[in-house]
């Protein structure tokens, strides 16, 4: 049964679509070129983003769902290249633009706010000295008009403006992390793209930190892309949900649907993963085995080692993308050469999962 | 300890760990742990959460003699830990209880085998085995900690196993020198998810099968619910409230940890939206003054929480918490 949700779903991003998408990425693939051969860290990845929509893409470490934002934001260095596919954020392909070309669009109409805040902060230069060399790097000259705006987007983020002068060693985790996020914001930029910015963050930060994101989307109306590998993170944060296994799309849908009836064994093996608050306590397995090496190449689906569904057929055949009902996934389950051994509405609704409360 | 409750293997009372900061002339001083009182009983798994900085670390550095407690002492059965002074006896301690690390990436040595750290670990903590009797060990130990073909898992080097691997061989290691108790400082936060339960499920094993104790350290309730027996929780160097996972979880009386269990997401459960009125204050534990350190967030402080320290009180069987407003009548409600 499936229990009462907070209503995450109340954004525009419903109306959105009238507007079509900001951002298109079509079939997009890149590969570390490395000695002994090119590996695949996303595979043909297609989606499109709409404005003011929170989009989350969930999976493991070397899933390639950080390689996915950097080729997104054109940040990629070598040995990583885009093999295939383009990205078209608001009419323009990013792929193939140069330096300065992107510097146009970086910051002002995309910004990234990175994993670890003490690592991605200068750590010898104050917070308004940060926030200084970002908007005179694009084009602020005027020392009024930084120190406004840097008040500005520290108070958008519930820190004082006091801190302007203060060094990152000197804020907590969640205050470092909110600055960044305030960085990100100076130009008001139409998306923000978001690698893991809660990990290092105890639960209590890391909730109210996405409290605020999601206020300040509000508020603002920014697109938002948000990396994590915590999948009940974002459950209550985004409209729709990405999995990805692989470098490649597991299941992409609508969070809700996702969550409440997850298609793709490996989706419903990490929601049955996080231990329960509530509830009766359960054994719980995970997902035996790890995630693949990417660069032994397999014949057929890279789940089918762990996958407690598998046929004789997933080891053969590479599954496409198929759809059941409004939801993308990508198992043999549903579609390829059997056509779908589970009748699309009796959709193998993985296990059951136990609400208890 | 008040409930009939075997006798403890380890206990503290009254430690205390405080570090000076800044320059030589400052005489700021960081409460790290202050008067934590705790005991662990053999074959039980005790959570120690907290969010950071609250002191988990420095009690578990504590417990394994890393650092010396400010004051405040511990015990390990009968003898207390001061007592320790020759090397011999201090590596009988720490193999009888090792630690386990938080990034299974760092705390192993890259270049030399698997089975580098376990027989070297055996070596000084277990000297009287023979060389055939180390390797016999090492093979159990990786057995026990599921990891096979334990022989060819020995052979290989750090980088040929994945980080699930790797942090079974942290335990390995451990669990090689016959430990009584064993220190595990947030050892699967730094995993997969998909994975994390499987170190989970292990160190319920160990306790079940080989009888060993564990300290497991989290941020993370949800899994500390998920294995342990008992909860401790602390805030800015205070233990605040302990007591059976269950009960603690389940009608917690402390404001803080209402406010922990509140923060969890839980994607089976409606959006609990009352955390966002928590002001996130971080703790003040730099030369602190007397009073609850939790009084800052806290919506039900009254002016006793600003003069008094509050201590542990027993409120229900096995069940204490450090706070004035608590009752044992009722879980407390400061959070929506």
């Amino acid at each position: 049964m499936s229990s009462v949700r907070a209503d995450a779903d109340s954004h525009p991003a419903g109306s959105a679509t009238t507007v079509g998408p900001m951002l298109t990425v079509n079939d997009l693939s890149v590969a570390y070129e490395m000695d002994r051969g090119a590996v695949a860290a996303v595979d043909r990845v297609s989606f499109e983003l709409y404005p003011g929509e929170f989009l989350g893409i969930v999976g493991e470490s070397g899933c390639g769902k950080s390689t996915l934002l950097f080729a997104i934001a054109q940040l990629l260095n070598p040995p990583a290249v885009v093999t295939g596919g383009n990205v078209v954020f608001k009419g323009v392909n990013m792929v193939g633009l140069t330096d300065k070309q992107l510097m146009a669009v970086r910051w002002r109409d995309l910004s990234v706010v990175m994993q670890s805040a003490m690592n991605a902060l200068n750590p010898v230069k104050s917070i308004g000295a940060q926030l200084k060399d970002a908007m005179r790097a694009h084009g602020v000259t005027s020392a009024d008009e930084i120190a406004k705006r840097s008040a500005e987007v520290l108070r958008m983020v519930s820190i004082d403006p006091v801190h302007l002068k203060s060094y990152p060693h000197q804020l907590s985790g969640g205050m470092r992390q909110r600055s960044m996020i305030a960085m990100a914001l100076l130009f008001t930029p139409d998306l923000v793209i978001m690698d893991e910015p809660t990990s290092a963050l105890d639960v209590v930060a890391q909730r109210s930190l996405m409290v605020q994101i999601k206020k300040l989307q509000a508020e603002l109306g920014f697109a938002i892309i948000f990396v994590t590998h915590d999948m009940s993170l974002v459950s209550h944060f985004s409209e729709r949900l990405m999995v990805m296994y692989a470098g490649q799309v597991a299941e992409w849908g609508a969070t809700r649907q996702v969550f409440d009836n997850p298609r793709h064994p490996y989706s419903a093996g990490l929601l049955e993963a996080f231990p329960s608050i509530r509830g009766k306590r359960v054994p719980l397995t995970g997902i035996p085995g790890s995630p693949p090496d990417l660069s032994q190449p397999q014949q057929g689906c890279w789940f089918a080692p762990r996958c407690p569904k598998v046929m004789p057929v997933c080891t053969e055949v590479n599954p496409d993308l198929y759809s059941v009902q409004d939801v993308q996934v990508r198992c043999l389950l549903y579609g390829g050469p059997a056509g779908g051994t589970a009748p699309a509405d009796a959709a193998a609704p993985a296990e059951e999962m136990s609400t208890g409360d | 300890m008040t409930d009939p409750a075997p006798e403890p293997l380890l206990r503290t009372e009254k430690l205390s760990r405080h570090f000076k900061i800044g320059g030589a002339l400052s005489r700021r001083t960081l409460h790290a742990v202050d008067d934590a009182t705790l005991a662990i009983r053999p074959r039980e798994i005790v959570a120690l959460a907290g969010e950071s900085g609250s002191g988990k670390s420095t009690m578990a550095r504590l417990l394994a003699k890393i650092y010396k407690p400010t004051s405040g002492e511990i015990y390990f059965g009968e003898r207390p830990l001061s007592s320790i002074r020759s090397r011999k006896d201090l590596l009988r301690y720490r193999g009888e209880v090792p630690m386990v690390f938080q990034d299974p990436f760092a705390s192993i040595n890259p270049v030399f085998r698997a089975s580098h750290g376990i027989l070297r670990a055996l070596t000084l903590h277990r000297p009287e085995l023979s060389r055939a009797e180390r390797h016999a060990e090492a093979l159990r130990a990786l057995s026990a900690v599921g990891l096979s073909p334990a022989a060819d898992i020995m052979q290989r080097y750090p980088h040929e196993l994945s980080g699930g691997q790797r942090q079974r061989i942290g335990f390995a290691q451990a669990l090689s020198l016959r430990p009584k108790l064993i220190l595990a400082d947030e050892p699967v936060s730094m995993l997969d998810v998909s994975i994390r339960i499987g170190l989970l499920n292990l160190m319920a094993n160990l306790r079940d099968q080989q009888g060993v104790s564990v300290l497991y350290i989290t941020h993370d309730i949800a899994s500390a619910r998920y294995v342990a027996d008992r909860l401790i929780v602390m805030y800015a160097g205070h233990i605040v409230e302990t007591g059976p996972v269950e009960d603690v979880l389940a009608s917690p009386r402390h404001p803080y940890t209402q406010l922990l269990i509140s923060a969890v997401p839980d994607p089976r459960v409606e959006l609990n939206i009352s955390a966002e009125t928590d002001k996130g204050e971080p703790p003040r534990v730099i030369d602190p003054t007397p009073g609850c350190r939790f009084r800052w967030r806290c919506p039900l402080a009254i002016d006793e929480c600003e003069q008094v320290t509050p201590e542990l009180r027993q409120l229900l069987p096995g069940h204490q918490a450090a706070c004035h407003v608590a009752v044992a009548s009722e879980p407390i409600r400061a959070f929506g």
